[in-house]
């Protein structure tokens, strides 16, 4: 293991920024996001919780995919694709790195999603062990360790140090160009922070909520639930959930027009919205009920169903925080999630 | 493994039949004058209009014809009116193919099939029935029943009068849901038929049409006593990629693109009511 003082940070970020494209916690406009670091940034590693999560340098708002030239009855297709250069992504937490386990489940399954596997491939993480937790955080629900990221290299911080072990060769990799900023040490202190940091976890009001219904068989129970249109009526229909979601993966595709031809481009979509199941023909789900249900039944059973029990919810919190309606996964969990939520 | 770019091949529009007010069957080929891919019967593909949109149609081809696609596509949302208002040599997209298919060469083989359709819910089930004719010593007795709103909403009836109508063993009865003037065949609705028909419940089923068809047509098929493991339908919802990953089509713990559009009855009862 290896540390650094935390007054040099901004050396390393610069030494690695050198090297390859960084993407770490940026302070802008008074919100906290991923965004490239470069010379005059207001970096915030410390930020607990970025507004949005990491996933849109894997999966972005949105992509451009392909091009169509027209002329006259023809079509031409262009393959816009390019091969993307390596680049570090810093300061993820452990929820948001289980969450690119999550998603790698989606995109990486077979067949292959070309356009997630490239910048997924291209990654090299740096995650960010939590010590200062907040109360929204329920990431020990899912059997996340906060004071243990994994990823290429893990780092933990403290009041003087930032503390850097390499987990793989990418991470070693990295390592070997920042070398010459770092110190051997830290062993001692990242233990102590983590047993101080997981007693602190321990208490939190959502640290121990019960998933025990949330399991495959009781699918159709959970789905015929009476309390869901209690749970969803206050529901606006906004899609901040699931914007703000390191897990949700639902997208759009959509052509525009341009002056050099045409573009295919996929986006964010959300199971939250009216139109997001609309065919010509019909809907399959008419009402916001339906629509809250989907998202926390896809969450809680439907997605560990099709992935061997693992959950497409991470206890990040970010819904918690944010809903203008107070309504959230939590709430989901306690109403049917099993009986020690009581 | 295989990779998935969603970036479509580029489709020539050969021929354009129109079957019904409001039906058209799209012959497709690439631009080098062959077959875009191929496919089994009940698999979908992405047909695109760039600029327009990008929808899921059943493949209402056979397989076992080698030279082109056929697409019967009924007018009802921005890019099927775009394709209608299409001629000959105009170039789409298309991508795919999608989804499992009907267990053609496993559960039907030597069984007696019954096919049920309901106006363009016709186009996924041709693919079958085609195929089930190619390969007409594999399989048993034939029974196709097949209702429109009216005859002239009878998708490829010229193919069903000259061709499946003249093939052995094989019974074929139609019907439209009002009475018409130049009509004198059945008059009902599919369900009613079906119970009217007293069909051997041993045969294997498939259905497809409107999901108020499909749901009365079932439970007439189980009165007859049916097995529900022994009927097979499609469904149908929005899609974005066919691949299992925008999300749309999720049903339960099932994507329609890539666990359907294929299902046996008796998973359909596993999952929840909502499609």
């Amino acid at each position: 293991m290896f540390k650094i003082a935390k007054e040099r940070l901004n050396e390393l970020y610069s030494k690695i920024a050198e090297n390859m494209p960084l993407f770490m916690p940026i302070k802008k406009a008074g919100q906290v996001n991923y965004g490239a670091y470069e010379a005059g940034v207001e970096t915030s590693v410390e930020t607990l919780k970025t507004v949005k999560s990491p996933k849109d340098l894997f999966f972005p708002q949105s992509e451009n995919m392909m091009k169509f030239k027209t002329e006259g009855k023809n079509i031409e297709v262009i393959d816009i694709r390019s091969e993307k250069d390596a680049f570090v992504l810093f300061g993820v937490r452990a929820c948001d790195y289980k969450a690119i386990d999550v998603l790698d489940k989606v995109f990486l399954a077979d067949p292959v999603d070309t356009y997630y596997q490239s910048r997924r491939e291209a990654s090299v993480i740096v995650t960010l062990a939590c010590s200062k937790v907040e109360e929204s955080c329920f990431c020990k629900v899912f059997g996340i360790d906060a004071t243990a990221p994994q990823g290429d290299v893990t780092t933990w911080m403290d009041e003087g140090y930032m503390y850097w072990q390499a987990n793989t060769e990418k991470g070693e990799n990295l390592t070997a160009i920042v070398k010459e900023l770092l110190d051997n040490g830290g062993e001692t202190e990242v233990k102590a922070q983590q047993e101080a940091t997981k007693a602190v976890i321990d208490e939190l009001p959502f640290s121990n909520l019960d998933l025990s219904k949330f399991k495959p068989e009781n699918l159709n129970e959970l789905f015929n639930a009476q309390e869901w249109e209690e749970m969803s009526e206050a529901c606006l229909g906004c899609g901040t959930c699931t914007f703000v979601c390191p897990t949700c993966q639902c997208f759009d595709v959509r052509d525009f027009k341009t002056n050099e031809g045409i573009i295919r481009y996929r986006c964010w979509d959300s199971c939250m919205y009216s139109d997001f199941t609309l065919m010509a023909h019909g809907n399959s789900r008419t009402t916001q009920m339906q629509r809250f249900r989907q998202r926390f039944m896809h969450k809680l059973v439907y997605y560990p169903s099709q992935n061997g029990g693992l959950y497409s919810c991470v206890g990040c919190g970010r819904c918690v925080n944010k809903c203008p309606q107070h309504l959230n996964i939590v709430k989901v969990i306690k109403t049917l999630g099993g009986k020690d939520n009581d | 493994m295989t990779n998935e770019n969603l970036i479509p091949k580029v489709g020539v529009i050969t021929d354009i039949r129109k079957d019904t007010p409001d039906v058209k069957t799209f012959r497709v080929v690439g631009t080098d004058g062959k077959k875009l891919f191929e496919h089994m019967p009940g698999q979908c593909a992405m047909v695109s209009v760039p600029g327009v949109g990008e929808c899921m149609f059943s493949i209402t081809s056979s397989p076992t014809n080698k030279e082109f696609m056929e697409f019967s596509i009924k007018k009802c949302g921005c890019v099927t009116e775009v394709l209608h208002a299409m001629e000959v040599g105009q170039q789409i997209t298309v991508r795919g193919p999608y989804g499992k298919n009907f267990p053609v060469e496993e559960d039907f083989k030597g069984k007696d099939l019954l096919f049920i359709a309901g106006g363009i819910g016709l186009a996924p089930l041709r693919s079958v029935i085609n195929y089930v004719r190619h390969y007409r010593e594999n399989y048993g007795k034939v029974v196709i029943v097949y209702g429109a709103r009216s005859k002239d909403d009878l998708v490829d009836i010229e193919e069903i009068k000259t061709e499946w109508m003249n093939e052995p063993n094989t019974e074929v009865y139609l019907t439209i849901d009002r009475p018409q003037d130049d009509w004198d065949g059945h008059v009902g609705f599919v369900p009613a038929y079906v119970k009217e028909l007293g069909l051997n419940p041993n045969m294997t089923a498939v259905l497809c049409g409107p999901p108020i068809m499909i749901k009365f047509t079932l439970a007439g098929l189980l009165e007859l006593g049916f097995e529900k493991s022994n009927v097979f339908t499609t469904l149908e919802l929005r899609m974005k990629c066919g691949i299992g990953k925008c999300g749309r089509c999720n049903v339960g713990d099932k994507f329609v693109c890539k666990d359907g559009p294929v299902f046996r009855m008796t998973e359909l009862d596993e999952l929840p009511n909502e499609y």
